[in-house]
This record gives C-alpha cells, sequence and structure tokens, in this order.
C-alpha cells in the first residue's frame, strides 16, 4: 500500500503554506509555527514532537535523510523500491505482518518517497504509540529480503509506474520537462525511475541502499497529536536509543552548470484532448537560497495564482476569457535548487500561441512594474489565513516539519514563516522576480495532440 | 476475541440553552455532538471547538443528479459550480473578492443522491461568511457571463475526461449497471448535454433543490450555540419550505453479468467490476461492510490484495468498497495490470467471489476486520472539516446522535453466519459487471474469455 511517489507542488505548497499565525499586528508580536519541542537522540537521531490534544489520536513518522536524486547512475528507483520493501519483514514481524499488525490495532500505515526524503508513517490510537515506536524502529536495521518477495514487489513497481505515468501523457510529458530542465542534476531523473533501470534492480541493489542510508542519525523522527513531548522523548530513548548510528555518505549531487538556453519542449500524444502550456524557471530553495528572497517568491506565487481574484485568473479566465485553467506553483522546500512554474488551459477558441503570450505578458509586467501594495497585503493576509485554517490537520504538521528537515531547511526557519512572510515587501518581490524569471534558464512546454 | 468496546450507558442528556429551543448533548469519542434547533427552527449538529479560530459547515440536501432530467445531464454540477458565481447584489467579481479579501470558503458540490454545500471561516468573519452561504443559496445570479465561463471550463474536463481510462470505465459500468434509471447518466452530465444548458435551468432547478424539508446541516467550530442559531436562521430561514423534486425508482438488482471493452491504446489495462450492494438502512449493511473489509477494503490486508499484489504482482493497487445510494446499493472494485494479465486478473477476482461464498471467512479474520473498523474509526474524526462532513452523511443517512457511540456494537454483533448469509446476497461471481478500458488489439481476445466463464455457470 506505499502509494505516494511523488510530491506533487500543490500538495507541498500546501506544506509550506500550512503554518500557524494568528493575525498580530505588530511583527515582534507573531507567534511561532505550531510550537514544536525538539532534541536529539545520542545516537543522533532527531525527534520532532508537536502537541494537538483536540482528538485521542497521533500520527508517527519517521523521515529519512535519502531519497531519489541520491541514488547512482543507472539505478534509479531504487529509493522508492526499498521503500516498498520495507514492508517485507524482520526477523521480528513476519512478511507481509507489519501493515496487519497496524491494522488489528486500528492504525492505518503507509509510506512515500521523493527526490530528497523517504517517509514511513502510522496514524492511530494515541496510546498505540509505543506499539508503532518498537515495530518502526525495529525495521530500521532490522529488514530481511529474499528473492521471492522483491521479484514479485518489482512487478508491483512496475505496475504503478504505468498507473502512474505510462498511462497518463501529462505524467509522461512532466519526466520530459524535468529531464530538460535539469541538464546534470538528478531532478531530472524520475522519482519511480526509468523503466529499463527500474527492470534492472535487484535485491542487493536493495540491501546496499539500506545497509548505507539506513540509520537513527539519518533520521527524524516525527510525533504529532495528543501526546506529551517528554513522554515521547522518553519513548524514543527506549526504542530507537539502542539503534547503532553509522557513518552516512556526505549529500553530494551532481551539480547544475550554468543554464544557457531556453528549452522548448513539444510533445504530441493521442491521448490528448485539451492542449496545456507551461514554463519552468530555475529557482533557489529554502535551503540553497537567501530566506527573503525565498519568502518573496512564495506571496508572488500567491499573487499570480491564490485564488478567483490572482492576477492570472482575474485577467485570464475572468476578463480575457482565453484560459479555462491557469495557475503557478513554486516548491521552495527541496535540498537542492527548485523551479517556479507557470501553465495554462486555453479555452476554447484560443490558441495555444495566444495564451503563452498572455500569459508572458503577465510575467513581463511583474518584471518591469512588480506588484503593488495592495496586492501584497491581500497576498499575504489569505497565506496568514490559510495557516491558520492548516492547523485543522494533525498529520499536515508532521509533513511540513519532516519534509522540510529533511531538505535541509533550517527549524527556525520553518518555525518563523509567518514572521518571514509578514516582512515581504514588493521591493523585495520585484528583486525575486528580476532574478528568477530568466528565459534561459527556463524550460517551456506544449502537450498537444496528436496532429495539431 | 472482539472485546467490548463501548459497554458505557447512553451519554446524551437534554440541555437547555437560551435562544435555542432545544438541545440533545452527545459526548462520542473526540466529538461532542449537540443538536440544536434555532428559534426560526432550523436544525443543526454542532460541535463547538474553540481551540482553532475557524468555523466549518456542511449542508446536504437530497437529491443531486439523479432527480435531473437525462436531457439536462450535468445540471446539478453546472449548479454547482456556479452558486458561488454571484449573488443578490453581488455579481460573481464581487462575491468572488469578497470570499477572497475575507478568506473564506463557499464551496458546492453535486452527487447521485445529494447537492453538498460546505463553508469555511476564520471565527472572526463567522457573520460575513454566513451571509455569503446564504445570499449564494437563496439568490444566486447564475448571469449568463459567468455561466457560460463555468461552463466552458466543464465541457474542456468533460473532453478531457474522454481520454482518462478511469473516468471512462466507471462511467461505462454505471451506463451498464444502471441501464434505462437515472443513475446510468454521470453527474458531469456529457458534451452534448452541457452544451445546451442555460440559466433559466439552474433557477428552476435551484427552486427544486435548495428546500428547508430536504436539507440537513452541521457545524463545528468557534462559536456559541446562541450565536450559531442566530445565524441559521440568517442563512437559512429565507428558503421554500418544499418541493416536489420526486424520488428516485429503486434498483433491487443490478443489470449483470455483463464484460465490456473500451478500447483505449494505454500500457495499464484498467478494470471496474462489481454488483449489487446493500443500501444503509440494510439490516445486512454491517455485515457487507465487514465482508467487503476482508475482501477487498482494508488496506494490505485484503484477500484480494494478498492474492493479486502481493502474491502475484498483478497490480499495484487493487480496492472494493460500497456505495450504498438511495435506491440502490451498489459494491465496486477497481484495479489496474498489464494487457498480459488482465484476463487473469479478472478470473482471481471472480475466485475469490466464489471462495468467500463457498468457504466463508475465518473467525480470525472476522476479529481482525472488527479491530481495525472499530479501532480506526476515530483517525476520521482527526479535523473539524471531517467531523462536519461526518456529522452531515450521519443525518443524511438517519443514523441516531449517538451514533458514534453505538457504532462499535454494530460492528462487534456481526457472525459469521451473517457474513455467510451476505456472502450468498451479493458477492456473485457469475452475476459480475466488468468494464475494463485497454489495449484495441485484446478486446475481441477479453470479452471472449470473460463472456465465456461468466456464461459457463
Amino acid at each position: 500500500m506505499q502509494k505516494k511517489v511523488f510530491q506533487f507542488a500543490a500538495l507541498l505548497n500546501l506544506f509550506v503554506a500550512a503554518l500557524f499565525i494568528s493575525p498580530a499586528h505588530a511583527s515582534s508580536e507573531i507567534p511561532k509555527l505550531f510550537d514544536p519541542k525538539t532534541t536529539t537522540l545520542e545516537n543522533g537521531l532527531e525527534v520532532v514532537v508537536i502537541e494537538d490534544h483536540r482528538a485521542p489520536i497521533v500520527t508517527h513518522m519517521v523521515w529519512y535523510r535519502v531519497g531519489a536524486a541520491d541514488e547512482s547512475a543507472g539505478k534509479s528507483g531504487i529509493a522508492h523500491f526499498l521503500e516498498h520493501l520495507m514492508f517485507k519483514g524482520t526477523a521480528k514481524i513476519g512478511p507481509g505482518q507489519f501493515s496487519k499488525i497496524i491494522a488489528e490495532n486500528g492504525g492505518q500505515d503507509n509510506a512515500f518517497t521523493s527526490q530528497d526524503y523517504t517517509a514511513y508513517y502510522q496514524n492511530a490510537a494515541a496510546d498505540k504509540l509505543p506499539l508503532l515506536m518498537d515495530m518502526e524502529s525495529d525495521r530500521m536495521q532490522g529488514l530481511i529480503l529474499n528473492d521471492a518477495a522483491v521479484g514479485a514487489e518489482l512487478q508491483v513497481i512496475l505496475e504503478e509506474r504505468s498507473q502512474r505515468t505510462d498511462n497518463n501523457p501529462s505524467a509522461l510529458f512532466g519526466e520530459q520537462l524535468r529531464a530538460a530542465q535539469y541538464l546534470a542534476h538528478p531532478y531530472g531523473i524520475p522519482v519511480i525511475g526509468w523503466r529499463a533501470e527500474m527492470e534492472e534492480l535487484t535485491t542487493q541493489d536493495a540491501i546496499d541502499w539500506y545497509n548505507t542510508y539506513y540509520a537513527p542519525n539519518n533520521a527524524i523522527l516525527v510525533v504529532a497529536g495528543d501526546v506529551n513531548a517528554e513522554e515521547v522523548f522518553e519513548l524514543a530513548r527506549k526504542y530507537y536509543g539502542p539503534k547503532k548510528p553509522m557513518a552516512i555518505p556526505p549529500r553530494k549531487r551532481l551539480h547544475e552548470p550554468p543554464q544557457l538556453a531556453k528549452r522548448i519542449v513539444i510533445m504530441e500524444d493521442e491521448r490528448v484532448r485539451e492542449p496545456s502550456w507551461q514554463q519552468s524557471f530555475m529557482a533557489p530553495s529554502a535551503r540553497t537560497g537567501d530566506i527573503k528572497q525565498v519568502r518573496a517568491l512564495e506571496v508572488l506565487d500567491e499573487i499570480l495564482s491564490g485564488g478567483a481574484t490572482s492576477r492570472f485568473s482575474e485577467q485570464l479566465v475572468r476578463d480575457q476569457k482565453i484560459a479555462v485553467g491557469v495557475g503557478s506553483y513554486y516548491d521552495s522546500s527541496s535540498y537542492d535548487p527548485s523551479s517556479f512554474t507557470v501553465y495554462g488551459r486555453p479555452a476554447s477558441g484560443t490558441s495555444l500561441d495566444d495564451l503563452e503570450a498572455a500569459i508572458v505578458k503577465i510575467i513581463d509586467d511583474v518584471l518591469t512594474n512588480g506588484v503593488t501594495e495592495a496586492e501584497v497585503k491581500a497576498a499575504k493576509k489569505r497565506m496568514l489565513a490559510a495557516a491558520i485554517y492548516a492547523r485543522d490537520s494533525v498529520s499536515g504538521a508532521a509533513n511540513i516539519f519532516g519534509a522540510a528537515l529533511t531538505s535541509g531547511e533550517k527549524i527556525e526557519d520553518i518555525v518563523n514563516w509567518p514572521k518571514q512572510i509578514s516582512e515581504v515587501t514588493k521591493e523585495d518581490i520585484f528583486a525575486a522576480a528580476k532574478a528568477v524569471f530568466k528565459q534561459r534558464s527556463s524550460v517551456v512546454g506544449k502537450l498537444l495532440p496528436k496532429g495539431e | 476475541m472482539g472485546q467490548k468496546v463501548n459497554m458505557k450507558k447512553s451519554l446524551c442528556q437534554l440541555a437547555l440553552v437560551p435562544f435555542v429551543l432545544a438541545v440533545i448533548v452527545c459526548n462520542a469519542q473526540a466529538a461532542k455532538i449537540q443538536e440544536i434547533v434555532s428559534p426560526g427552527g432550523i436544525k443543526a449538529w454542532f460541535v463547538q471547538e474553540n481551540s482553532i479560530p475557524i468555523l466549518n459547515m456542511e449542508v446536504i440536501w437530497k437529491g443531486g443528479s439523479g432527480v435531473v432530467d437525462p436531457q439536462k445531464a450535468g445540471l446539478a454540477e453546472l449548479m454547482a459550480s456556479t452558486m458561488d458565481e454571484g449573488a443578490a447584489e453581488l455579481d460573481s467579481k464581487a462575491f468572488q473578492g469578497r470570499l477572497a479579501d475575507l478568506s473564506v470558503s463557499v464551496s458546492f458540490s453535486a452527487g447521485k443522491d445529494t447537492f453538498r454545500g460546505r463553508l469555511k471561516t476564520l471565527s472572526a468573519n463567522n457573520e460575513q461568511a454566513f451571509d455569503l452561504f446564504a445570499k449564494a443559496i437563496t439568490a444566486p445570479r447564475f448571469d449568463a457571463d459567468p455561466v457560460e465561463r463555468i461552463r466552458g471550463q466543464l465541457l474542456a474536463g468533460l473532453n478531457r475526461n474522454l481520454s482518462n481510462p478511469r473516468s471512462m470505465a466507471g462511467k461505462a459500468w454505471f451506463e451498464t449497471a444502471f441501464k434505462g434509471h437515472p443513475y446510468a447518466v454521470s453527474t458531469e452530465g456529457n458534451l452534448q448535454t452541457m452544451a445546451t444548458l442555460t440559466p433559466e435551468d439552474l433557477k428552476a432547478f435551484k427552486q427544486q433543490q435548495i428546500v428547508k424539508e430536504n436539507m440537513v446541516i452541521s457545524v463545528i467550530g468557534d462559536i456559541t450555540p446562541e450565536k450559531l442559531g442566530e445565524m441559521l436562521d440568517k442563512t437559512f430561514g429565507a428558503l421554500p419550505e418544499k418541493s416536489d423534486l420526486g424520488a428516485v425508482a429503486e434498483v433491487a438488482h443490478l443489470n449483470g453479468p455483463s464484460v465490456q471493452v473500451i478500447p483505449m491504446e494505454i500500457p495499464q489495462s484498467i478494470i471496474v467490476f462489481g454488483g449489487d450492494g446493500v443500501k444503509r438502512d440494510d439490516p445486512d449493511y454491517y455485515a457487507a461492510y465487514v465482508l467487503n473489509y476482508i475482501l477487498g477494503g482494508g488496506g494490505f490486508e485484503s484477500r484480494l490484495n494478498a492474492e493479486i499484489r502481493e502474491k502475484r504482482g498483478l497490480v499495484y493497487s487493487i480496492y472494493t468498497y460500497l456505495s450504498p445510494f438511495e435506491a440502490a446499493g451498489v459494491h465496486l472494485g477497481g484495479l489496474g495490470t498489464s494487457e498480459k494479465s488482465t484476463l487473469e486478473a479478472v478470473q482471481l477476482i471472480r475466485e475469490e467471489l466464489k471462495k468467500i461464498r463457498t468457504e466463508g471467512v475465518t473467525e480470525e479474520e472476522l476479529v481482525a476486520a472488527k479491530k481495525y473498523l472499530n479501532g480506526s474509526f476515530a483517525l476520521r474524526l482527526s479535523s473539524n472539516e471531517n467531523i462536519a462532513n461526518i456529522m452531515a452523511s450521519m443525518q443524511f443517512s438517519n443514523l441516531p446522535i449517538d451514533y458514534l457511540e453505538n457504532r462499535a456494537d454494530l460492528i462487534n454483533a456481526v457472525t459469521l453466519e451473517d457474513l455467510k448469509r451476505v456472502a450468498q446476497r451479493l458477492m456473485d461471481p457469475d452475476k459480475l459487471i466488468v468494464t475494463i478500458v485497454g489495449k484495441s488489439a485484446y478486446k475481441a481476445e477479453w470479452e471472449e474469455g470473460l463472456k465465456k466463464a461468466l456464461d459457463s455457470h
């Protein structure tokens, strides 16, 4: 049931936006995000606890600081494959028993892999936390794999690739676009892997991967819900404390060379019935960039496409009526530099070229005239409201910290997100837009019906 | 053994709150549900939750696409998408601007039996938020300009879905199972009907659909019951009392067996399968719910997952679920598998159905199912938004206000005998309705192979 492979931008945007703040008038009064309690065990395991006592439930997650972008050449898909294989059993818990035991205890479990992390989680009644820790810590270093189980699971991930990617022209096109966006960096390789490489993954590849990266000092434990932080720390010491730290290879991906040429990628497919257009620009992530610039880009994203009154929707969908859908997304939560993407689907009777020209005109206007004070104010207000709404999700809080910390973001920057957003000015946005919207570091994509 | 989870006496009690006629308070797990009746007689289920400064409301009106004339298929969908596009004195732009400025979310959606409204607001803006929701449901404008814009978006979506294998397989399944019945028509409508709908159609349907008689309301959040009573009157008081929407004709048995292959050049075949299910008020509902969990409703643990994914690696996901509609029960499942294993996968499903009918399930499976279904229920009450949704569904299904307390008893009461009876009643491998979207080159082979299997019994 390990279902999720890709962290879609929308989901990440939610994580990024899902920060707590209450409307305060002076920036000095702006509260911290979620008030997490943290500690680090002697073996290097980081522990983050977010208390929420509304319901007697808990989300228990272990995030490993390893993802698809850490794979070696030719082994694409191994990070995600190992994620599946983590359910195959240990000396203590037999094959196929992990999820069964969780279910019999009224819990739900799953796992997911991105370019930068691999995460395992269970949701259950809060009093099950010791059991969850017992089981999750057991498979941190005790996994047992055999060829039969690995062979059947390889077929499963190949079907997963068919289902998510090969059956869907938009997903296939997304792979091509990312491959074009990154000239050398492994973010250009899909998380699930290229099919030909997946087919050749072996039991030994999985064991090597596991033995290299799965250790307490390469993991973050995140617990959210109806718990007491000190008690969680105590339980963590009991269950995870005995796990032995290991030397973890430094996280060093291939350098992305300077991008000097705009790329235009066009794909035709007979399954495409409505054309679409997009342009992605290389953009900094929270770890690699100036945090002020990163927050400015987040506010710009909201101004461009946050809801029906945003620039894109208001001008292109409502006023000019040339788009049925238009938007942007920016994911600052990645270990290495990310991208800022704008996209649109033309209304009936509008050509893709005309829609492209209209979107480009809006971007050019931002580059020439910047954004207005009123836009900045309204966008910040909506972002701070979204942050309050986000408090409704217990597991959402756990996801924010896990994703950000495994992507190398500093906990202060997560906790101070509300303050940082509230300090963004229109001058910051103007400067950030000019730094990011550069044609030569961009990829334009056009997905077309066959023969158009 | 399945433990007796809930032995406590009913915790419901009558409480009196000024300005609100009657309040019944129920302590149910995390949520303390009150039934409140406003001074004007509007009833709602309510949970006061002050720890986050937000409020969520969900409203369900009985109706939806099942009561729409098939010639106007998509009308409920179009109405759901245009009710928030201007109301009363506010045109589309002004209405959407007000929502954005206040960070209020108002949305509507249509199903086969339901028309739903949702409201989400910061509690600081409660009054303005209820006012916008009230305008949308009492005086939607359906101005030509926004209706055309939304219609264009829906048409583009309908056109995209024609090459979406999941959407196509599901649509074909309902067209076969409910041939000649309103449930055969998809809520979204189709390119032809969607193009012909008018603002007048929307106004007429709104008068029928949005009335007090067929409405249930749930609210959770940072507001007092007194204030909520006042808001309910302002929001819903002006709606018509009743209308003559008509009822959907009952369907006792679905139109199976059937095999249908829809050609599409995709590497993985998408399969939807199923047959008779149970309605929500069926005495066998809980037995069917438990049996479905064991067959294909659980995650990793289900029989279908064990046989088809774990053992053979034929699929990434396979699942079954019950869809209890107002006029019919449906038991549905889905999977995706390569063209080479398409026939094999369907045959394996039929064998599992046969096996569960002839051999039943084990005591161990029953106990495990009860443990999961009871233990995991609290997870569904994990957010205010979910609680609003569940409280609305409970009322729509005529469940009592103390249902959350009694649910475990209902599930624990299911016996192996019950499961045997329900398996005989529902899971007939020879009445299976199967739709496959996949490569045209295999169409004849799949159709013949499966027809032969279904006929030979």
